[in-house]
């Protein structure tokens, strides 16, 4: 595949602009190629973050033609609109510089819906029975592959009219977590994302299940919190 | 935990309201296309134990509804938070009940 791209590129803070880049169109050419391309031929300034280039470890996602995507596993044949390409930070989180963000909002968020086991066994213990095809189990399944890119984080509208809402990608690990019969906080996790900031804030609009890149369904774990908030508020547990 | 109650009370008067809203549409379609006036109309419902208690619940239901959603909105568009977004809260909601009971008690009473 020949030709050129223009691609639109975010350069600064939070008050930067875009500058335009051409760049070799080539085939199978991934987002995250293209932002290296241009850092290693154009502007060796440019910051962006990445890792493991193969869609697991969830650092270089990015906004591409005003979608929040993963850059690594996105070919720009299939986000390309002509020859064009906008990249811009993740929204909904503060920028550092060019295409990187700070991501310790989305992790403190992570923290605050506790979203850390807390084992009830020690070593010694046998390992918990747990049927693979039991309803816990099966919840748990659906929403364990996150990779914490922070794509849905930055997605989610809620996020941007509350900066205090924990966010789809916190309240889907504490729904993970609420349905891991190992746990030994799942009464204090239920009452964490039941405050002001907790699941009850989500509107269902689902963008978060759209974008994920893992094809998880976020939305569907805050529901399943929302009802357990619920259960718990008429057993007068919160 | 407010916001959980806030949320439990929000979904308990939509369901309280959702069939009190069909019944009120079937209502007025009824009594428009019956031709009822307004004076017969008060006489099915003045006096009647029936109809104050189905518009009570309705304006109790949707004082409730209402004014949880308008908080939501608020706090959402504006960055309202604490006890000025309570007091709004409060008010919308007293609001809506002063209203809709001050309607319901001219046509039943």
């Amino acid at each position: 595949m020949d030709g050129t791209l223009r691609v639109r590129i975010w350069k600064g803070g939070a008050d930067g602009a875009l500058r335009t880049f051409e760049v070799p169109h080539r085939a199978n050419q991934t987002v995250l190629d293209v932002v290296t391309w241009v850092q290693r031929n154009r502007d060796p300034a440019l910051a962006y973050r990445f890792a493991c280039r193969v869609g697991m470890c969830g650092s270089c996602a990015m906004t591409v033609n005003g979608v929040p995507r993963w850059t690594c596993r996105t070919h720009v044949s299939r986000v390309v609109r002509g020859d064009a390409l906008t990249i811009e930070p993740l929204r909904n989180l503060p920028v550092i510089k060019d295409l990187a963000c700070d991501m310790t909002p989305f992790f403190e968020k992570w923290q605050a819906a506790h979203g850390r086991f807390v084992p009830t066994a020690g070593r010694t213990d046998p390992p918990v029975r747990m049927a693979p095809d039991s309803p816990h189990r099966r919840a748990v399944d659906a929403g364990i592959e996150c990779i914490n890119c922070a794509v849905c984080h930055a997605a989610c509208d809620v996020v941007a009219w509350n900066p205090d809402y924990l966010g789809p990608a916190a309240l889907n690990r504490a729904w993970t977590l609420h349905n891991d019969i190992r746990d030994g906080a799942r009464a204090a996790r239920l009452r964490a994302v039941a405050g002001d900031g907790g699941c009850t804030n989500c509107h269902s609009h689902q963008a978060c299940m759209q974008v994920c890149p893992k094809a998880l369904n976020p939305t569907a774990a805050i529901a399943g919190l929302k009802r357990a908030v619920a259960g718990a508020v008429l057993r007068g547990r919160l | 935990m407010r916001a959980a109650h806030l949320f439990l009370a929000q979904r308990i008067s939509a369901i309280i309201l959702a069939p009190l809203v069909l019944v009120h549409l079937g209502l007025i379609v009824y009594a428009m296309r019956g031709g009822l006036s307004a004076a017969e109309i008060l006489a099915r419902t003045q006096g009647s134990a029936l109809w104050a208690a189905f518009y009570g619940l309705f304006v109790v239901a949707a004082a409730v509804h209402a004014a949880i959603g308008v908080r939501t909105m608020i706090a959402e568009s504006f960055g309202w938070r604490g006890r000025m977004l309570d007091g709004l809260t409060l008010a919308v909601g007293l609001g809506l009940f002063g209203l809709g009971a001050r309607a319901v008690a001219a046509v039943v009473l």
